[in-house]
C-alpha cells in the first residue's frame, strides 16, 4: 500500500524530533547556574531564569509541584525550593543546574530557614499550625513545634539560638528557642505578618503585616516591639497597601519592601525608620532578590506574571521581564 | 427516671461521676485562664438543613450548621487566646420562635456572653435585636431590612441581598451584558429580591428589558410561566442575559443552558456572587477551606465564611476590649483578615461587615466584585450595599 511508504519516514522525523528535543532538555539542564536571577513560578512548577546582565530570561528548569520559597544553602553550593503541593524541597545543584535530591517538607510548607551551620531546617507547615525541624543529613523530620494556626515567615537568628515564626491568623510572632523547641515568647505584631528580615548588626527584626500595611520593628534583645512603620503611597488607601517580601541593602542602609497591591517597592531608611522612595513594579510586588554587590533588586509580580528589575542607586525601574505564572521568590546567583 | 433506678446506677457510674468531679476541679487549676463565653442562636428544624435539600447544594444557601464554623474560628484562636489567658466557650442555644430567641439571648447576656452569633430568621432577630445588651452578629440573614434597623449593637459579617446583586451588576457592567431578562420567583421572598435586584440594575445603568413571573408548573395550561422556552425567549424584549431570582433554588438550577437564545444565566443560578467559594485560590483562601473540610466534612459555604468570621471577630473585639467588646466592634480602626486579600471592617451607618464577593459559577471563581475601574470617594468596597446616603441608618 501507498500508505506505508510515507509513514515510514515521519516516523523517523517524530523519532528525530523526540530526541533532539531531550538532547535539548539536557543541555538545558546541565547548565550551570550562574549569572542569572532564579524566579520560582507557582503555577509552572518551575523556575525561570533571567540573566542578570542582558535582564532577558534565558531558560527555565522544572522542579517540584507549586515552588514558591527559595534560598541557598549554607555552602551556596545548591538551591533549596521548597514546593507547596509537594510538600518537597527540590535540591538544585547550582553547578549543574540540576536536582540532586528532595526533601519530604510536611503539609503545605511555606517558608524556611536554615541553622547557621546547615544542619537543620525550620519550615512553617501551614495546614497543621507548626514549624517543623529537619535533619539536613538524614533528611529526617526531628519534630515539630506547634505554633497559632497559618505560620509563614521563618528565620533563624544568626547565633542560631532561635527561630522566629509569624503566624497569619494570630497577628503574632513566636519565638521558639531552638534548643528546648519551646515557644519562648509570643509578640503581637500588625494584622496577618508575612515575613522576616534582620537589621545589619541582628538587633533587630523586621515583620511585614500584610493587612496592617505596615512594618513591626522587634528588638531581638528585649523580644519587644519597638516601632511600627506605616506605609503610605500617593493616590492609594491604606487598604491597597499589603507589605510582604523584604531584603536589606548590602550596606544596611535600606530595607527593600515589596507593597504586594500597591505595585510599588518602598525604599526604607533603617536608621530613621521611614520611606525614602517608592519605586513602581508590577502587579502584587511581592518576591524580593538582590544581586550580590547590592546594584540590582529583583522584584516578583505575583498578578502581573513579570518581575521588574530596579536600580537600587538611582532607585529607578530599569525593565519589566515577563517570568512565568504567579512569580513567588527570587534568588539571585552572581 | 424514678428514683430506684436512679439508685440502682449509681454503684457502677460512681467511679466515672468521680473521676469527672476531678476532671472538673482539676481544670481551673491547672489553667488560671478567665473565662470568656460566646453564645450562637440557631433555629429548630432548620428547613434549610433538610439533609435532601442540603444535598442539592443550591448556590447561596447553608451547607450545614453554623456551629461548625463557629467551633473552626474558636480553634484556631486557641493560640491567642491562651496568651491572653482566655478560655473561650461556646453555647449553643435551639430556640423555636422569637420569644424563645428573645429569653435565651437574655440568659447568655446575664451569664456573661460577650457576644451572641445569631443564626435565625429575619423576623425574629429584628424583633430581639433592639433589647440586646450585648453585641450580636447575624451570620445568616441576608435581608437587606436588618441593616436598615439601625440598632448600633446589630452587627453583619453574612453579605446582604444588596450587596450580592450589586456584585453581580458591577460584573455584567464591566461585560457590557447591559439588558437584562428578569425571572422572578412567586415567593415572597423573590419578590423583595427582585426589587433589589432591580436597585441594582438601576445604580449600575443596566437595563430591565423585561421582568417574568415563573412557576415551576408543567401544566400546559400555566405554560407561560412554565415553559423555559417561554420564558426566556425575545419576545419584543431584546436581552444580553437572563437573571433569575429564585430564594427556593429548584427553578433556577434549570435555567442555565436552557434559555431559548444562547444567553448566560446570573443571580441564583450560573454566576452568583457569594461570601466564599471552596475553590478560591488567592490570598490564603485554599488553607481556609482546607482547614474547614478537615473539621466539617464538607465544602466551606458563604454561610460558613460568616460565622467564622462573626466569631473571630467577637474572640477579637473581646481581647482587644474584654469589658466593652462593643466598644471595640466600633472602633474605626478595628479590621478583620477575612482572607479575601483585603482589610475586612464594620460599616459606621448600618454595622455590615465590607468584604469583597467572589462571582462563582460552583466550579471555580470567575472574578471578584468590586471589579476593577469600579470607584469610590472613601472605600471602594462600600460601592457593594446600601451606602452612608442612601442608609437610613447615620454613621455610630
Amino acid at each position: 500500500m501507498s500508505h506505508r511508504k510515507h509513514l515510514v519516514p515521519a516516523c523517523l522525523l517524530i523519532m528525530a524530533a523526540l530526541v533532539s528535543a531531550g538532547v535539548d532538555q539536557a543541555q538545558a539542564q546541565t547548565q550551570p547556574l550562574s549569572g542569572v536571577a532564579i524566579v520560582s513560578s507557582e503555577k509552572d512548577d518551575a523556575l525561570a531564569l533571567i540573566d542578570t546582565r542582558s535582564l532577558a530570561v534565558t531558560g527555565t528548569i522544572t522542579t517540584c509541584k507549586r515552588p514558591r520559597h527559595m534560598r541557598l544553602s549554607v555552602d551556596g553550593k545548591q538551591l533549596l525550593v521548597a514546593c507547596g503541593d509537594s510538600g518537597q524541597a527540590d535540591v538544585i545543584s547550582l553547578a549543574t543546574g540540576q536536582s540532586v535530591g528532595r526533601i519530604a517538607l510536611g503539609d503545605d510548607p511555606e517558608i524556611f530557614d536554615l541553622s547557621p551551620d546547615g544542619k537543620l531546617l525550620y519550615v512553617s507547615n501551614e495546614e497543621d499550625g507548626e514549624l517543623g525541624i529537619i535533619d539536613m543529613a538524614t533528611k529526617k523530620r526531628l519534630g515539630a513545634v506547634a505554633v497559632g494556626a497559618e505560620p509563614e515567615g521563618v528565620i533563624v537568628s544568626p547565633d542560631g539560638k532561635r527561630i522566629y515564626v509569624t503566624s497569619e491568623v494570630a497577628s503574632m510572632v513566636h519565638v521558639v528557642d531552638a534548643a528546648t523547641r519551646k515557644i519562648e515568647k509570643n509578640i503581637a505584631v500588625g494584622k496577618r505578618p508575612r515575613r522576616f528580615a534582620f537589621s545589619a548588626n541582628g538587633g533587630e527584626l523586621w515583620v511585614s503585616n500584610e493587612l496592617g500595611a505596615s512594618i513591626s520593628v522587634i528588638d531581638t534583645r528585649t523580644l519587644a516591639v519597638t516601632k511600627t512603620i506605616p506605609f503610605e503611597v500617593k493616590g492609594m488607601r491604606a487598604d491597597d497597601i499589603s507589605p510582604v517580601d523584604m531584603k536589606l541593602s548590602r550596606d544596611g542602609q535600606t530595607m527593600y519592601v515589596g507593597l504586594g497591591r500597591a505595585n510599588h517597592v518602598a525604599f526604607v531608611d533603617t536608621a530613621q525608620k521611614s520611606t525614602r522612595a517608592l519605586v513602581l513594579s508590577g502587579k502584587r510586588a511581592w518576591g524580593l532578590g538582590l544581586n550580590r554587590d547590592g546594584s540590582r533588586l529583583f522584584v516578583a509580580n505575583g498578578l502581573s506574571d513579570d518581575v521588574t528589575i530596579i536600580d537600587t542607586a538611582s532607585a529607578k525601574a530599569l525593565k519589566t521581564v515577563p517570568a512565568g505564572r504567579v512569580p513567588h521568590s527570587v534568588v539571585v546567583v552572581d | 427516671m424514678d428514683g430506684r433506678s436512679l439508685s440502682g446506677m449509681l454503684p457502677a457510674a460512681l467511679p466515672a461521676l468521680l473521676a469527672l468531679l476531678a476532671a472538673t476541679l482539676a481544670l481551673p487549676l491547672a489553667a488560671t485562664a478567665a473565662p470568656l463565653k460566646i453564645g450562637l442562636l440557631v433555629r429548630a428544624d432548620d428547613e434549610r438543613l433538610a439533609a435532601r435539600l442540603v444535598e442539592r447544594g443550591y448556590p447561596g444557601h447553608p451547607g450545614g450548621p453554623a456551629e461548625q464554623a463557629v467551633k473552626m474560628a474558636l480553634d484556631e484562636t486557641r493560640f491567642e487566646l491562651d496568651a491572653a489567658k482566655l478560655e473561650a466557650t461556646l453555647e449553643t442555644v435551639t430556640v423555636a420562635d422569637a420569644a424563645q430567641a428573645r429569653a435565651a439571648l437574655q440568659r447568655l447576656a446575664q451569664g456573661g456572653a460577650v457576644g451572641v452569633l445569631v443564626d435565625l430568621p429575619a423576623a425574629w432577630l429584628a424583633q430581639i435585636a433592639p433589647a440586646a445588651s450585648v453585641p450580636l452578629v447575624n451570620v445568616g440573614a441576608a435581608d437587606d431590612s436588618l441593616r436598615a434597623l439601625c440598632t448600633p449593637q446589630l452587627f453583619h459579617t453574612l453579605p446582604s441581598e444588596r450587596m450580592r446583586v450589586d456584585a453581580l451588576a458591577q460584573h455584567l457592567l464591566s461585560r457590557r451584558w447591559q439588558r437584562v431578562l428578569l425571572l422572578q420567583g412567586p415567593s415572597a421572598s423573590d419578590a423583595a429580591r427582585a426589587a433589589v435586584v432591580q436597585a441594582a440594575i438601576k445604580r449600575y445603568g443596566l437595563k430591565l428589558a423585561a421582568t417574568r413571573p415563573y412557576k415551576l408548573s408543567g401544566d400546559p395550561r400555566e405554560r407561560e410561566l412554565g415553559n423555559l422556552q417561554l420564558l426566556t425567549a425575545a419576545r419584543g424584549a431584546e436581552h444580553d442575559v437572563v437573571w433569575v431570582v429564585d430564594s427556593d433554588g429548584e427553578f433556577a438550577r434549570t435555567v442555565p443552558y436552557r434559555t431559548a437564545l444562547p444567553r448566560p444565566v446570573v443571580g441564583d443560578a450560573g454566576l452568583t456572587a457569594q461570601a466564599w467559594a471552596p475553590n478560591f485560590e488567592r490570598f490564603g483562601a485554599p488553607q481556609l477551606s482546607r482547614r474547614f473540610k478537615r473539621a466539617a466534612q464538607r465544602p466551606m459555604t458563604g454561610h460558613d465564611w460568616a460565622a467564622w468570621m462573626g466569631t473571630k471577630a467577637l474572640l477579637q473585639a473581646a481581647m482587644a476590649n474584654p469589658k466593652s467588646p462593643l466598644t471595640a466592634l466600633t472602633a474605626t480602626d478595628f479590621v478583620l483578615d477575612g482572607f479575601k486579600g483585603t482589610r475586612n471592617s464594620f460599616r459606621a451607618w448600618n454595622r455590615q461587615l465590607r468584604q469583597p464577593l467572589l462571582l462563582t459559577d460552583g466550579l471555580g471563581v470567575i472574578g471578584s466584585a468590586p471589579v476593577e475601574g469600579v470607584l469610590h470617594p472613601k472605600n471602594v468596597l462600600d460601592t457593594l450595599g446600601v451606602d452612608a446616603p442612601e442608609s437610613p441608618c447615620k454613621p455610630k
